[in-house]
């Protein structure tokens, strides 16, 4: 492999901004926003440097390594503080630089009344640094460093403004339930290391190629569950929605464009464990699947606007999920929806910001309405993700989803109809739920209060909205023409991915005629129920059961809590009293009953000196009996 | 005489030192404390630089005779294990002067008794870990108990005096059975070619043995040292001894006394008696396992931060027992690289907490709220020193807890399965009383709180710096502990198993 | 004649000794009786030396008899200080090693 030494500073720029901002203090509140940009865009440009070296080699030279330091090395487990980038990289270290630069260029006025912006800078370069030490990691423990420190910037984040108390548990459920996912990735290194003995992602392709179907499915479902962590997928989604505590540009960059993604990045990055373990593959679909519909369902009920956008997040990472299981023939398309979702949704979430930012921090959707006259800008950029988002042509979502849905289709058999059945009836419920975002928010009539003005936002603000709007109609074009974001993939998958378009169930025009067929029923239904009919300033109350399950986010939290917390903090209180009462019980009976034994001896000691005398007599007489008895 | 020896008896210099300066002189002694302190772990720092990191045998040994008539010698040396446990000590130890700056004021005693009672400590350390003659070690180990027992009793807070005798009976209880298993051994060795203390020698000694002889001896010694590091059931000690104690005793106690107990599994139980440590091995990772998650679900539910951070020490002092007897080059390691990071990452857990118990004058976590606001710097402290304690990758907890998961989980899955688990309730256990503390609203009684002065800042400074480094590069410890942990699993005679899919390759 | 009949009179009186220490109430009485204990064992100890042929024990029987006229002398003495500050000379009364 063709090695560098300039990748380090794509991680370096970011990290230096982190850990001057944090050291520095109070001093950097003049400047530290302005360093916190600069080092994320930097980090950019290195990356548009290295696209452009890569693009001057032959394509089996474009992947490059950097071999830093010796990390671990005790025995035959050894790892390198190695960086790998290829194709498959350097896709997310543009996501992550190029929209993670437009955040922090949106946070410098999103964050200018908060008197910590520069920390907010911090913990931002502090995240970059740490996602793209994730997709640039060579080795799954390297990766593991980037994955926590994701999770630890994520934490940070969420809690930005933990004088809330309900925002300081979201940061704390977010991290605790993140470091489940976790495990499973411990697990994942463990097994790796027990049966293939290595972690680096080179050695495990190929001791994956002689190892048993049963390692490798083990490997491949405790990677799941470390991305089902990561990536807010069923069954550990529920702290995505707690996560919109978090400052908007947050929720924009960590739990919608990139580090949610993550779980994604690692399984497809693990192509060569899942290509050989279909029963991991299996429940790879399974769960994109229900977290596809999962999301969709909490999306249609949920009257804050950030939460929505969660919810389709978190449907949205299902469909790449679910692609990312259908093997080979998925890995380039989850990818693509990835990149074109992180463009869209990205932009949608700053929109959903500009939107809070003109509602006095009113995130209610039920309480806007009419905004499209008052926030013209926001509007159009916002219509423009929604656009992507349900798939109208030509704008992205639409050829990365079409893909998605063809993908699943051609799985084969009745599974395949399953998964298809499913990615459509998802699409209808994007469809529906992202137009009632779309008409409670700017085209039904207003329902906010008077001493509200809204405004458009300013140009920081609104630059980088259309930036990314730019990037929701260009993207999916861009990638699709020519399969070129699958050609370019390619190489990283092997030569798996050539042949995968012989079977098909359906023809790929047919498919999108489907797809759009399901987005205009979608649409339909969420004009008749909201655009055409009144809509109430509060949340009605006498709804079905169904509504209110929804609202409850599928009894998410009441599951949790009864199962796991609840028990959890009985157990908890049972063992303190355990130690407290039975193991420190035990010394404390051991000391009382020498206590009790001295209490008791010393009553013989009645000061009588005849008592004495024959206390000695005795003592005396069995002695000799003793004696008598041993030598007799 | 050798460096090793210097390095004993510099810290008694300087106890002598203090005690012909007046005792009025209050800052006199401690600098006079901090000074001789900053001398040794210098002085130890060029030792390290002096080792040579390919030779597995002792090294700066020198040896005196003492007790001729029974054979025992005044005998020291270091190898890999020892070193980073000697580092250990002397690093920690100004930092505890430094950061205890005023703790040992409002004692019994007068601060000239305590300064000289933490140089006495310090020598005790040096030379538990590096003794390598059996008797010499015992000595030590339980003249280490003094100074202590008055550091806990004359200075800490609470019910100080009854935690001082709790954990001075248990220590002596598990001393005594040591000490009957010492007398085992000697009788054992001078049947078998001459009476002898020397570890090196008593190492063959087992092959002499019937193996419930060699069953009890190491009964003994074991029960001894999982009081010391304390292993469930053995460790309610701990807590109350913790609590109880200024920040400073608790740092060297938990820091540094209670890895004995995990060196000696090492440098005793398995070097003297190695078919008995495979007979117990089962049991004992079973007792870690519990350690572990019992520690873990204590520190939830503890209320007390002091008592909090005592039962994060139970649960990864589990982790290290585990690591030990895993018998893997990678458990090995991993365990010996532990016990330097628990140290460091307990030891800025304790200073931090001792400061904000200071201002607060509350230890109940309940009572603080919104220090994050309050008290930036200290509440990074502790965050950052919380972070290492979960284990967090690129803090240096990580990387010997993962050598241990990876390393015990090649021989025994389902123990390490379960130890991870414990990686959770770490986050829980340091996440609530972040949140608690930290975080929120700035609650009452916490507004005016001062945050770290300079002198503060330099104490906890070097400590997170520590934890960070080691984090990204322990390659300067682990090159000192490799060689010792691959000689330990060797003459154990275990070999690491091999992966199992390519064995056919 | 049978050495071992001096024996069984020292064993005899070593019993009456002993029983009088332990029934008799009186300090004067106690006190005899000891001597009486003293005496037996220095019967044992000069019978043994003329069984053995050596005369070891009879050095040690005179060292006994020193020993118990020592005795004699300060134990008369505290019974009779006893007797003057209490005017009761029965050793229950002075239970105060119990203290």
């Amino acid at each position: 492999m063709v090695t560098s030494s300039s990748l380090v500073y794509l991680i370096a720029l970011p990290l230096f901004g982190a850990i001057t901002l944090l050291l520095a203090g109070r001093r950097a509140d003049k400047w530290g926003h302005l360093l916190g940009t600069a080092m994320s865009a930097s980090s950019f440009g290195v990356g548009l440097y290295q696209l452009s070296q890569m693009l001057s080699r032959p394509t089996e030279e474009r992947a490059i390594g950097q071999k830093l330091f010796t990390w671990i090395d005790v025995a035959s487990f050894q790892v390198d503080a190695g960086l790998l980038l290829d194709q498959l990289s350097i896709c997310f270290v543009l996501l992550i630089t190029g929209v993670g630069t437009l955040i922090h260029i949106y946070s410098i006025s999103y964050m200018s009344h908060d008197e910590n912006r520069r920390r907010f800078f911090a913990y931002l370069n502090l995240f970059i640094a740490a996602m793209l030490l994730l997709v640039l990691g060579d080795s799954y423990l390297t990766l593991y460093v980037g994955w926590e420190g994701v999770g630890l910037a994520s934490y940070l984040l969420i809690g930005f403004w933990n004088q809330k108390p309900a925002y300081a548990t979201a940061s704390k459920k977010a991290f605790v339930m993140n470091r489940i996912g976790d495990m499973g990735l411990s697990f994942a290194i463990m097994i790796a290391f027990a049966t293939l003995g290595t972690v680096s992602f080179a050695g495990v392709k190929e001791a994956s190629e002689g190892a048993s179907e049963t390692a490798l499915t083990a490997i491949g479902i405790m990677l799941l569950v470390a991305a089902a962590g990561k990536s807010a997928q069923f069954p550990l989604q529920a702290w995505l929605g707690d996560a919109m505590a978090g400052p908007t540009p947050v929720s924009a960059l960590i739990h919608a464009a990139t580090m949610v993604t993550a779980g994604v990045y690692l399984i497809v990055r693990s192509n060569f464990i899942f290509d050989a373990a279909p029963t991991a593959q299996l429940i790879v679909v399974i769960v994109g699947a229900i977290t596809l519909l999962f999301g969709a369902v909490i999306g249609t009920a949920k009257d804050d606007i950030k939460k929505a956008l969660a919810a389709s997040t978190m449907s949205q990472i299902g469909y790449m999920v679910l692609c990312a299981g259908l093997g080979p023939a998925g890995y380039a398309f989850a990818i693509m929806h990835l990149l074109t979702h992180g463009f869209f949704k990205a932009g949608m979430f700053l929109g959903a910001g500009s939107v809070m930012h003109g509602m006095n921090d009113s995130v209610d959707m039920r309480r806007y309405g009419g905004l499209r006259k008052f926030m013209p800008i926001t509007f159009i950029t916002f219509g423009l993700g929604y656009l992507a988002i349900i798939g109208v042509p030509p704008f992205a979502g639409f050829y990365s989803k079409d893909l998605i849905i063809e993908t699943a289709f051609n799985a084969g058999g009745f599974k395949g109809i399953l998964l298809g059945s499913i990615t459509l009836l998802g699409a209808v419920i994007t469809a529906f739920y992202m137009t009632r975002v779309m008409i409670l928010t700017f085209t039904s009539p207003k329902r906010w209060e008077e001493d509200q003005h809204p405004h458009e936002s300013p140009f920081l603000m609104w630059f980088p909205m259309v930036i990314l709007s730019i990037g929701s109609v260009t993207s999916g074009l861009l990638f699709y023409r020519g399969d070129a974001l699958k050609n370019w993939l390619n190489p990283v998958f092997g030569d798996h991915g050539k042949d995968h378009y012989e079977e098909h169930l359906f023809e790929p025009i047919v498919v999108s005629a489907m797809a759009l067929t399901a987005v205009a029923i979608g649409v339909g239904i969420a004009i008749m129920k909201y655009q055409l009919s009144e809509i109430d300033a509060v949340a009605p109350q006498n709804v079905s059961i169904f509504t209110r399950i929804a609202r409850k986010d599928l009894l998410q939290d009441s599951f949790n809590e009864s199962v796991f917390m609840r028990p959890g903090q009985v157990l908890t209180r049972l063992l303190v009293k355990g130690d407290e009462n039975v193991v420190d019980g035990a010394v404390r009976g051991i000391g009382r009953t020498a206590l009790g034994a001295g209490a008791t001896l010393r009553r013989t000691q009645s000061g009588f000196a005849r008592s004495y005398a024959a206390l000695i007599l005795i003592g005396a007489v069995a002695l000799i009996a003793g004696i008598w008895v041993v030598t007799l | 005489m050798s460096s090793l020896t210097l390095l004993g008896i510099l810290p008694l210099v300087g106890a002598l030192l203090i005690a012909v300066i007046p005792a009025e002189q209050v800052l006199r002694v401690k600098q006079a404390a901090l000074g001789t302190t900053i001398l040794v772990a210098i002085s130890a720092i060029m030792m390290w630089l002096n080792f040579d990191e390919s030779n597995t045998a002792f090294q700066f040994v020198q040896s005196a005779e003492w007790i001729p008539s029974f054979g025992i010698n005044y005998a020291v040396g270091v190898d890999g294990l020892s070193l980073v446990l000697i580092l250990l000590a002397v690093l920690l130890t100004p930092i505890v002067v430094l950061a205890g700056w005023n703790e040992s004021e409002g004692g019994r005693w007068s601060a000239k008794v305590f300064y000289i009672l933490i140089l006495v400590l310090e020598t005790m350390m040096i030379g538990v870990f590096a003794a390598t003659d059996v008797f010499l070690f015992y000595v030590f180990f339980e003249a280490m108990l003094i100074p202590v027992y008055f550091l806990i009793g004359g200075y800490g807070s609470g019910e100080r005096a009854a935690a001082a005798v709790k954990f001075l009976l248990f220590s002596l209880f598990g001393g005594l059975l040591m000490l009957a298993s010492i007398i085992g051994l000697y009788v054992i060795s001078s049947k078998n070619g001459g009476a002898t203390f020397d570890i090196t020698e008593l190492s063959q000694m087992h092959n002499y043995m019937s193996s419930t002889t060699q069953n009890l001896l190491f009964l003994g010694f074991f029960i001894a040292f999982a009081i010391k590091a304390p292993l469930w059931p053995l460790h309610t000690w701990l807590p109350d001894a913790a609590a109880s104690g200024t920040p400073g005793t608790s740092v060297l106690l938990l820091g540094v006394l209670d890895k004995v107990g995990t060196f000696g599994m090492i440098r005793f139980c398995l070097s003297l008696f190695p078919d008995a440590s495979k007979t117990f091995t089962p049991v004992i990772i079973v007792l870690a396992v519990i350690s572990i998650l019992y520690g873990a679900f204590l520190a939830i539910g503890a209320r007390d931060i002091k008592r909090l951070i005592a039962y994060t020490s139970i649960s990864h002092f589990g982790f290290i027992t585990m690591g030990i007897f895993a018998m893997t080059t990678q458990g090995h390691s991993g365990a010996i690289l532990y016990m330097f990071n628990h140290g460091f990452s307990t030891a800025a857990l304790f200073i931090v907490a001792g400061w904000m118990i200071a201002r607060r004058k509350s230890s109940t976590i309940a009572d603080f709220g919104g220090l994050q606001r309050v008290t930036p710097v200290m509440a990074w402290s502790f965050f950052i020193a919380g972070m290492s304690s979960l284990a967090l990758p690129g803090l240096s907890s990580f990387v010997s807890e993962f050598l241990v998961l990876v390393g015990t989980f090649t021989r025994y899955p389902v123990a390490a399965v379960l130890a991870t688990f414990g990686i959770v309730l770490a986050a829980l256990y340091i996440l609530i009383p972040v949140q608690k503390a930290l975080h929120g609203p700035t609650t009452p009684g916490n507004e005016n709180l001062p945050d770290l002065n300079l002198r503060e800042k330099f104490a906890v400074g070097p400590v997170l710096a520590i934890i960070i480094a080691l984090g990204f590069y322990p390659a300067p410890l682990l090159n000192v502990i490799n060689p010792v942990a691959a000689q330990v699993i060797e003459s154990q005679g275990f070999t690491d198993p091999v992966p199992s899919e390519s064995a056919g390759k | 004649m049978n050495p071992y009949n001096y024996l069984y009179v020292a064993g005899l009186l070593f019993t009456i000794g002993a029983i009088g220490v332990i029934v008799r109430r009186n300090a004067i009485v106690v006190f005899m009786c000891i001597e009486l204990m003293l005496n037996a064992a220095n019967l044992t100890l000069v019978t043994f030396s003329r069984i053995n042929g050596t005369l070891e024990g009879q050095v040690t029987a005179f060292f006994t008899m020193v020993v118990a006229a020592c005795e004699v002398v300060v134990g008369l003495a505290i019974i009779i200080a006893i007797y003057r500050s209490r005017r009761s000379a029965s050793i229950d009364d002075a239970s105060l090693l119990k203290r």
